[in-house]
């Protein structure tokens, strides 16, 4: 089947989420999206393991917020929380993404080539084989994955960025890790948040998805995989168990 | 240990005469107050937390307990409970954690408003003999209709209605969560709301598979946390709702501590067994109300506009402004709860001392609302401390469309409100996830008694509205007439603009 075209030029999201489900539904597997300003909601709940959607322009907040299954690719920045609870599939941006990127994402995989703003990966979870990652290219603002309980955040720092240089990296993390090229200056660690060198068994496994992240961009990933990566994850796994006392 | 012991809270006393030694105590005391040594029953008082489950399954009538066995000094400022407290954070430091809701002695409104009733003028309407509509519509009114009559005589509506809610009853069971009850106590409710055309709340659990069948009567739950939430689970249920805060902790998010995030806990909140589910104090995709529109036109866009979507606040001071913006949020309904809502754990600090009276806050999200001329944007729904049908009746009198009912309806099933549910050790097998005590509720006995109370306080209503000459709920709601208050304050009586008695 062909490759069904939009042009979004001035519609409103409703209409445009619809023209992209009926595609869907019909069976499409390739949805082009021209001409996006600022429409939110993009791809928002939408199934579809095989579909690939390619946006050209600038979407609005909520870019693919619970979608499950769908590879979603951006050539443009996005706004407010890309990925926002997605649960499978690929959101791949060719650009920067605005604040709480990959909000409580549960499933698949977010690649942002530039940077992403505050609270990067906040509260993301995992399940079973469920497991959440977000590749970020450039820098994070502050709250880097705060409250995180689950998944995999990977902060590249490129073209000569710190990754993160800002308060409250894992702060309240409970779950899951994070991963930064090079290292998080510890004054910048949140709450509960401990910091250690990335072991070899460690980069093995962030190997193949640094590897995925350059094949997406067309990047040389040799640079990213020769150098030191540290890991931040939960210092307890219950960082509030010991605040209560039963009345 | 320079404190030592407090004097024991419950005394639990074995008339040995009556006592034949069945041990049906110790099977079901929880809390390990019962013993056979010698073959005599002992009993360890400093366990027990008053919950009733031995007594109420004493063959004999053999157990008695007393509250507060031992008396303190008295003194008005040094209350029994402040000084305890205090020991308690001075042996722990601490922020002390409890089960259910405000325990505080604060006025009860409800209990200063009498409702009136129709004599000689116009007569009271015999609800056995004339129909009496209780049914309610929750969600957005259209503030006009426009329509197009054909030449065929047919007449079409043109305004594009929004989807709303149908209940029966203006009784729905209010969001407590798999995890902080039990699955079997989820599933009574969700047979009580089916058999009564009501609808329950999921709470932030996620739902379970076995609770699929009941899913046109659930309203699934999105809170800051996102446990269970999927794309499935929001097309399951019959509205969604987003909830910003609660009644018995505003302000603050929840936890569910390891323990009870057992295997079936684990799969409905997608989060690994044994690990903290903790939903944070704001949502992290909401720090402004332009944020909240877009979490609700997010979740309608989500669902194809199918589905109301409703938000629930905690009552506090500026609930009034707060409520005028969530109407303009696209939200369908607005979901005010009072500071006397129940939960399965809150800081005591908060649950006693935050937040304001579900009575004011209705009534003052109702007036303004109508000021601002949108009070058909969104329905009203009252929680957190509705106890009889005559709360419900003088809620909606103060302007709301209905109700969540909470501990009433656990209390249908055996809870003592004893307000230990944060022990997760509940012998009801209500707030507890172990198998041992969760298979002591029986779901389909369970479902009866709740329906029985839904249908037993709707009947109440139903005769309320006809002593006051009233047919229908909608000639209910809001009717500020019907009410007077009772000692009141000019101040509070200005805030529910309800007239004094005799006036």
């Amino acid at each position: 089947m062909t490759a069904v075209r939009i042009d979004a030029k001035e519609l409103h999201y409703t209409p445009l989420n619809q023209q992209i489900r009926k595609a869907i539904c019909d069976g499409t597997k390739e949805i082009i999206i021209d001409n996006v300003l600022g429409q939110r909601f993009i791809g928002d709940g939408i199934r579809g393991d095989d579909v690939t959607l390619t946006v050209n322009g600038v979407p609005g907040g909520d870019l693919a917020m619970f979608m499950s299954g769908p590879t979603l690719i951006v050539h443009g920045n996005a706004d407010h929380a890309p990925g926002n609870t997605m649960d499978k599939g690929r959101l791949i941006i060719h650009g920067s993404g605005g604040d709480a990127t990959a909000h409580s994402m549960r499933g698949g995989r977010v690649y942002v080539r530039d940077s992403i703003g505050y609270r990067g990966g906040i509260h993301m979870k995992q399940y079973m084989e469920k497991r959440p990652i977000l590749v970020v290219g450039g820098s994070a603002r502050a709250f880097l994955g705060e409250y995180m309980a689950g998944g995999l955040l990977i902060v590249l720092g490129m073209n000569g960025q710190v990754p993160v240089a800002e308060r409250g990296v894992g702060s309240g993390i409970h779950g899951g890790e994070i991963f930064v090229r090079g290292t998080v200056d510890e004054k910048y660690l949140g709450v509960g948040a401990k910091q250690l060198p990335a072991t070899a068994e460690q980069m093995a496994m962030i190997k193949p998805i640094i590897e995925d992240f350059a094949k997406a961009f067309g990047i040389d990933p040799a640079p990213l995989l020769f150098a030191g990566y540290s890991r931040i994850a939960a210092a307890s796994a219950r960082p509030f168990a010991n605040k209560y006392t039963p009345e | 240990m320079s404190i030592g012991s407090t004097p024991l809270r419950f005394k639990v006393e074995l008339d040995t005469d009556r006592c034949m030694s069945c041990g049906r105590c110790i099977e079901n005391c929880s809390y390990g107050v019962f013993q056979r040594k010698d073959n005599k029953i002992v009993v360890n008082s400093r366990n027990c937390v008053a919950c009733h489950r031995c007594l109420a399954f004493c063959p004999r009538d053999a157990i008695d307990i007393y509250e507060k066995p031992t008396d303190y000094r008295s003194h008005p400022v040094w209350t029994r409970e402040v000084r305890e407290a205090v020991f308690n954070q001075a042996k722990t430091g601490k922020i002390i954690v409890a089960g259910m809701g405000n325990v505080l002695p604060y006025p009860i409104i409800f209990d200063q408003l009498v409702l009136d009733a129709c004599q000689v003028t116009n007569p009271s309407i015999d609800p056995l003999r004339e129909p009496m509509e209780l049914r309610t519509y929750l969600g957005k009114k259209p503030a006009a209709l426009f329509v197009k009559e054909h030449k065929n005589g047919d007449t079409e509506l043109l305004t594009k209605l929004a989807p709303n809610l149908k209940i029966e009853t203006p009784i729905m069971i209010g969001h407590m969560s798999y995890g902080a009850i039990s699955l079997n106590a989820q599933t009574a409710l969700a047979k009580a709301v089916t058999k009564m055309g009501t609808f329950m709340g999921t709470g932030e659990g996620g739902l379970h598979e076995s609770l699929y069948p009941y899913q046109s009567h659930m309203i699934v739950q999105v809170a800051s946390g996102r446990f269970g939430v999927d794309i499935n689970y929001l097309e399951r249920g019959a509205a969604i709702e987003i909830k910003i805060g609660q009644g018995a902790k505003p302000g603050i998010g929840g936890h569910l501590p390891g323990e009870k995030v057992c295997a079936d806990v684990s799969c409905t909140r997608m989060i690994p067994e044994g690990s903290d589910a903790i939903s944070p104090a704001p949502h992290h995709d909401i720090y402004s109300i332009e944020d909240l529109k877009q979490l609700v036109h997010s979740l309608k866009e989500a669902t194809e506009w199918k589905k109301p979507v409703f938000v629930k606040i905690a009552a506090v001071h500026n609930s009034a402004a707060i409520a005028a913006g969530i109407a303009r949020s696209g939200a369908d309904a607005v979901v005010v709860d009072g500071f006397r809502g129940g939960t399965g754990a809150a800081p005591r600090v908060f649950r006693d001392h935050v937040g304001i009276p579900v009575e004011a806050a209705v009534a003052s999200v109702d007036a303004k609302l109508r000021q601002q001329g949108i009070r058909n944007e969104v329905s009203i729904i009252a929680s957190g401390g509705i106890r009889q049908s005559a709360d419900i009746a003088k809620i909606i009198c103060l302007g709301a469309d209905a109700v969540y009912i909470g501990t009433s309806a656990l209390v249908a099933m055996g809870c003592r409100v004893c307000g230990t549910c944060n022990r997760g050790v509940c012998a009801w097998g209500i707030a507890t996830q172990k198998p041992e005590l969760t298979k002591r509720l029986d779901p389909e006995t369970n479902a009866v008694q709740v329906a029985n109370l839904i249908h037993a306080w709707t009947d109440e209503i139903a005769e309320l509205m006809g002593a006051a000459g009233i047919n229908s709920i909608e000639s209910l709601r809001g009717n500020r007439d019907r009410l007077r208050g009772y000692m009141l304050d000019e101040g509070l009586l200005k805030v529910l603009d309800v007239k004094t008695v005799g006036a």
